[in-house]
């Protein structure tokens, strides 16, 4: 199999030049960006297969450079990148589009596990996130609303709540599966699920993010 | 009857030229000027000022424009009148707009005369109007609204030379009194404006009543803006300004200050430790935290500390020991407690073993707080163990992780491998729930 084709998208020229170095032979790196409208450029012009993206940039961050190109260029996924800890900023990137999130101290070769994952199609969930995911969902569920939203995207199922809280504890997916007694690829499905969740949901924690970084109109 | 200004020229020589003499006078002192310089009884000069006063306004004329153009007294008679000083100097804006009103006054007066006729119905508010207008204007736009530099000067706007050296408050109490002082005078020409639209409707009562409405409308609108707008925009541009620049400067003086305290330092530790990348990676790490707390301090609301905050405690703790990673994710948070600080402990015991026997792996720590229940994970990815045959002395500390659990009501279970390291789980159920 080919390797990844990988665009690399942030505003530190130091990270960049790490991430690249840390990559060297895992991925083909077709090009780096430092700002939205460069990101734009680059992924309209190389067309990767996985677009590694930082969530803070001066001009928008990540969630904007997918609210651009993710349209015109649906077979480009990205995945995002964060020194962040804060819920808001992570579950805003998810909600534009992005695949997964990893934190920027993840090493080479685990983020090159990540990318690959991501290439195939699946989410990429960090211990970090799964506990954004877990305390969002976490609580009374919300009553059943005037919208349209069917009522079980507004909530985990048990079994899919047990696989987030595994990834917490730090289990890898084989882990899981096994630990489980399912397939890895039932682990898979369960947390790609749990990401059309975290997008479609209308969950009012969700939303409040969203809104809080003025991402969706209140 | 010469006898008393006889004697008084004797004690103070008269003054050369003619000045108000403020130390004596009842208005402006400048009845008393004239008596002292020609030495003629004041009492005489004021008799004289009021007759031509009530024939036709030109004693009043004629005082006004005395005021404006006669230089006050420095003789030792107005240093003699120190408790007075303090209300005159005061008084200086008073002044100044009752001398501009006055000589609107005497102009309209003496044109009368001259056969061009106004009306009362307009003289007498117009004089109203200019000394009112002047009072205002001169006290919002005579001078800064506070000073620069402590008060030295207790003069106001109007620099009127003072004499002596005045008893002065402190500056600060000096300073508020004068704010007082210049909101009352600001009152003064409020009212007289007011009044002075007041009396021009009155005089033109005449009018059917929907047209004085409407002219009353426009004549307080009028009003309201000769009276407001010069010193709304000064005072709000000053405020914001000046409260927008001290904000700013104090946050850019914490942040240099801590950036300079922390991580300049930590970077330059590093540069001198650059062969040691174990001791690297932990004085990086080490300043992520105290950086990130620092930022979350700023942005989070402080709160007091609770079982989440604590946990991460524990684990920046072991981290800083023992030079490895722990990561802690947390779902909910709960109140500390007996019960709940027990849990901290095991779990901080936790985190020391998988520190220890962990083979520096990362240790991931989980806790989750729902429904009044608490669960903690505690992993590392070691060589791991079979915890039927450990040695006695780590017997003790597994012991002191499990029993303390016990102790409080809860459980802890150890599960190892040599596949999947070690985990800890800590268990606190929630009472009756």
């Amino acid at each position: 199999m080919s390797l990844p084709r990988v665009a690399i998208v942030d505003d530190h020229q130091l990270f960049r030049a790490g991430v690249r170095a840390e990559l060297e032979g895992l991925v083909e790196i077709v090009g780096d960006a430092a700002s939205v409208a460069a990101a734009a450029e680059l992924i309209a012009s190389t067309e990767p297969e996985v677009v590694l993206l930082d969530v803070h940039m001066p001009d928008g961050g990540g969630v904007e450079v997918i609210r651009r190109t993710a349209e015109a260029h649906p077979a480009v996924r990205f995945l995002a990148l964060s020194v962040s800890d804060a819920a808001e900023d992570v579950i805003a990137v998810i909600r534009a589009g992005a695949r997964g999130y990893v934190t920027k101290t993840i090493s080479g070769p685990d983020l090159a596990d990540a990318v690959e994952r991501v290439r195939e199609g699946d989410a990429v969930f960090s211990p970090r996130l799964a506990g954004f995911v877990l305390d969002a969902f976490s609580g009374a569920d919300p009553p059943p609303s005037e919208h349209a939203s069917p009522a079980d995207l507004d909530q985990l199922t048990p079994r899919e709540r047990e696989v987030l809280q595994h990834i917490a504890r730090g289990y890898m997916y084989k882990e899981i599966a096994l630990r489980l007694e399912i397939s890895a690829k039932t682990v898979e499905a369960h947390v790609t699920s749990v990401l059309r969740k975290l997008q479609l949901s209308s969950r009012h924690e969700l939303s409040a993010w969203a809104v809080e970084r003025r991402l969706l109109d209140p | 009857m010469m006898d008393a200004p006889a004697a008084q020229r004797a004690a103070t020589p008269a003054p050369p030229v003619l000045r108000r003499d403020g130390g004596r006078g009842l208005l402006a002192g400048i009845c008393a000027g004239i008596a002292a310089r020609y030495g003629i009884d004041l009492l005489l000069v004021r008799i004289a000022f009021m007759l031509a006063a009530l024939a036709g306004g030109l004693g009043v004329a004629v005082y006004a424009l005395l005021w404006l153009v006669l230089p006050k007294s420095q003789g030792p008679a107005a240093a003699g009148a120190q408790p007075a000083r303090r209300v005159r100097t005061e008084r200086a804006s008073v002044q100044v707009a009752l001398g501009v009103g006055l000589l609107l006054l005497s102009v309209l007066l003496t044109s009368r005369e001259l056969g061009l006729w106004f009306s009362d119905a307009l003289v007498w508010p117009l004089f109203l109007v200019a000394t009112g207008g002047a009072l205002i204007w001169r006290q919002s736009l005579g001078g800064p609204s506070r000073p620069p530099t402590p008060p030295t000067n207790p003069t106001t706007a109007v620099p009127v030379p003072t004499v002596g050296s005045e008893p002065r408050a402190a500056p600060a109490i000096e300073y508020a009194r004068r704010r007082l002082s210049a909101v009352s005078r600001t009152s003064l020409g409020v009212v007289l404006v007011v009044a002075a639209g007041l009396a021009f409707l009155q005089s033109l009562g005449a009018l059917s009543l929907a047209r004085d409405v409407v002219l009353a409308a426009l004549v307080v609108a009028a009003v309201l803006a000769v009276i407001l707008a010069p010193w709304i925009i000064r005072l709000a541009r000053s405020l914001s300004t000046e409260r927008a620049e001290r904000i700013r400067s104090q946050e850019r003086a914490e942040m240099a200050a801590h950036v300079h305290d922390s991580v300049l330092q930590t970077l330059a530790l590093m540069q001198k430790r650059a062969d040691d990348p174990r001791e690297v990676a932990s004085l990086a790490r080490r300043q992520e935290h105290e950086l990130r707390s620092w930022l979350s301090r700023h942005t989070a609301t402080a709160g007091e500390r609770r079982l989440h905050g604590a946990v991460r405690e524990a684990a920046e703790e072991i981290e800083r020991e023992h030079r490895v990673r722990v990561e802690v994710v947390a779902v909910g948070d709960a109140e500390l407690d007996q019960r709940t600080e027990a849990l901290v402990a095991a779990a901080r015991e936790a985190m020391l073993n998988a520190a220890k026997f962990g083979g520096g792996t990362p240790i991931d720590v989980y806790l989750e707080a729902a429904d009044g229940n608490i669960r903690a994970f505690v992993r590392d990815r070691g060589p791991g163990f079979d915890p039927a045959a450990l040695p006695a002395d780590r017997r003790g500390v597994t012991e002191s992780i499990v029993g303390r659990m016990e102790r409080n009501g809860g459980r802890a279970k150890i599960t190892s491998s040599a596949d999947e390291g070690t985990e800890v789980e800590l268990v606190l159920e929630g009472p009756g729930r």
